[in-house]
């Protein structure tokens, strides 16, 4: 028993050492700018950056943009399958994990080989309409984490006779979408929402393949350039995700509804 | 004057057909309960009228108007469900207002309104609460002042009761029949539980395979079941296999102890063997029993049920149930004894279908 016990904490320790560590050194890295002492020069230089304010900013109103229209397709999707075409769950499931099994660099290349300047469609051919297309794009590689997320609230209320329920009380669709559904989801909309904007905040492939200006991108570059501001970065982008995370514990823990049983 | 009318309703899912050629009128105010087994049909109908499900055929009107093109929300029908379905997201109040917000009330009327259907449930001090913060009776009043609260034309409750305990069933529906008979609202109940439809409807409808099997008082359905299914399914009943003798003056053998029915025999012959209904409190063995019939037997069986004893005793090939109110100095017959059951000749009742 106290054998099994003391493996058990050594498989813990060697795990914590392995992801620990290396922040730790990378976070230590990031405070030695200054010769002979630990200061923030590399952060404070990596903020006065105008280009990291611009890629961030981009990569922001991106991420949020994502997250609006996501949901907007997402919700009514995952709603319809669960009310009115449950024998076409299986397949909007598959659908919704291709982006898992299709690397980025294949879709950004289909894309590409679809909108360029010209297709039918040249999205291409301006800055706003390639915007568009890695918005669409970002939209793709969230779908698996945006369906389940979405899906998973569902499934917790009971979908149907909430809908009943309000069209006997003589509410219309939109009513009965944004009134009824959308706000009884919303943790899984959050949920969705905050795994979204911590995948398109690091992004790579897509942005730098379409050329526009995104945080991914730039860390890149900063990486290959600079020796300090590079570990600054990524503790910042760290640091973002466990921010999406914490708030995405957050938001499922002041849901208003009862606790799911088991 | 019949104020909502199904005529000729049919209902199909594939190629089984759940509802056969369904008639009913209920008059304005009435409560009308569907009492069936699982599987009858009887929730098919109820979400027919409510719009939920589109009929195969057949015409659904209420109040003169026919219901055909019209969708759930065209209605002004409230609903309530077995699983409560409350908007978790909103209060108490909330929930009760919702149907009036969606109409388009003013703010004030809306106050008004809810603040006097939660008076009516009793729950005014709980309109903060959200849903997951209330009991399943609570939850399911609120969901009944919710759909009561747009003053709906009908009042649709499908099996609003089968999730509670015992006890608070019990309450519910007799809160649920006072204020149906306070508002005067037309209300239809479905259920699976003969004691509930029982005591709270002006009429049953008893349901047997997308069928009406037998439409009636609660008084007429439990003492006069016109159907073998209805006779079995509402209360407990002796079945019980009798030969005529003579169908001019109604006189059967029963295990060849000659009565003499009350009921005409119809067309029945010399030596036809018909069913018979008898309900196991009708008779009594008790000394000075009163009964202008009596049946003689051997006692099989007599088991204690807390406030009756029900003992079975064996007369020819049939085997008849009878219930003796319980009292402390009470002895049950033994088994083995020979007991006679007395009864009056009007409580054996011909089952014929």
């Amino acid at each position: 028993m106290k054998t099994n016990r003391l493996l058990a904490w050594i498989a813990l320790a060697i795990g914590v050492i392995y992801f620990v560590v290396p922040l730790l050194g990378t976070f230590e890295f990031s405070l030695r700018m200054r010769r002979g002492e630990y200061s923030f020069d590399a952060y404070q230089s990596v903020f006065s950056d105008m280009q990291f304010r611009e890629t961030f900013g981009y990569s922001m109103m991106m991420a949020l943009l994502t997250i609006v229209f996501g949901m907007l397709l997402i919700v009514p999707t995952a709603y319809w399958v669960r009310l009115r075409l449950p024998q076409v769950r299986p397949v909007i499931e598959f659908i919704t994990l291709l982006p898992l099994v299709i690397p980025a660099i294949v879709i950004v290349f289909g894309y590409l080989r679809l909108y360029n300047s010209s297709s039918f469609l040249p999205l291409t051919n301006s800055s706003s309409g390639t915007n568009l297309l890695l918005m669409l794009s970002y939209m793709t590689l969230s779908l698996p984490y945006m369906y389940r997320a979405v899906d998973t609230a569902m499934r917790a209320i009971d979908v149907s006779t909430l809908t009943e329920a309000a069209e006997s009380l003589g509410a219309k669709w939109p009513t009965i979408l944004f009134r009824c559904i959308f706000p009884n989801v919303m943790s899984g909309v959050l949920s969705g929402a905050f795994i979204t904007f911590a995948i398109v905040m690091g992004e790579f492939t897509m942005a730098a393949l379409l050329n526009r200006p995104a945080f991914g991108p730039y860390l890149q570059l900063v990486g290959a350039n600079k020796a300090y501001e590079p570990s600054a970065l990524a503790i910042i982008a760290f640091a973002i995700t466990w921010i999406s995370m914490g708030l995405l514990q957050l938001v499922s823990r002041f849901s208003k509804t009862a606790p799911r049983k088991a | 004057m019949s104020f909502l009318t199904l005529t000729n309703i049919q209902k199909s899912f594939g190629p089984v057909q759940v509802v056969k050629d369904f008639n009913m009128t209920i008059d304005k105010g009435e409560f009308v309960s569907f009492l069936g087994p699982s599987g009858c049909g009887k929730t098919t109908i109820l979400r027919m009228i409510a719009g939920f499900e589109t009929p195969s055929g057949g015409k659904i009107e209420i109040g003169g108007k026919s219901q055909a093109n019209l969708k759930p929300n065209q209605r002004n029908i409230g609903m309530v469900f077995q699983a409560y379905a409350l908007f978790p997201n909103m209060n108490v109040a909330e929930n009760v207002a919702f149907g009036l917000k969606v109409a388009g009330k003013p703010k004030s009327e809306i106050d008004a309104r809810v603040k006097e259907m939660l008076g009516l449930i009793k729950l005014d001090h709980l309109s903060e609460r959200y849903p997951y913060q209330m009991s399943g009776g609570q939850q399911q009043r609120v969901a009944l002042a919710r759909a009561l609260a747009p003053k709906p034309q009908v009042l649709l409750l499908d099996e609003p009761l089968s999730a509670l305990d015992a006890k608070i069933r019990v309450s519910l529906r007799e809160e649920i029949r006072m204020i149906q008979q306070q508002l005067g609202i037309t209300t239809v109940f479905v259920t699976h539980d003969q004691e509930e439809a029982l005591s709270i409807s002006d009429r049953i409808v008893v349901m047997n395979a997308g069928r009406a099997d037998q439409v009636g008082t609660p008084y007429e359905i439990y003492n006069r079941p016109t159907t073998r299914f209805v006779a079995s399914f509402v209360g407990t009943l002796n079945l019980i296999e009798a030969k005529v003798v003579d169908p001019a003056s109604n006189r059967i053998t029963i295990g060849n102890q000659g009565i003499t029915l009350r009921e005409p025999l119809g067309t029945a012959k010399a030596g036809d063997t018909i069913s018979l209904a008898l309900r196991p409190e009708a008779g009594s063995i008790a000394e000075g029993a009163k009964g202008d019939t009596a049946l003689t037997g051997e006692v099989t069986s007599s088991n204690f049920l807390g406030s009756v004893i029900r003992t079975r005793m064996k007369v020819g090939d049939s085997v008849i149930s009878f219930d003796m109110f319980n009292s402390p100095g009470l002895v049950p017959p033994a088994v083995g004894d020979v007991v006679t059951l007395r009864f009056t000749a009007s409580d054996l009742l011909i089952i014929r279908e």
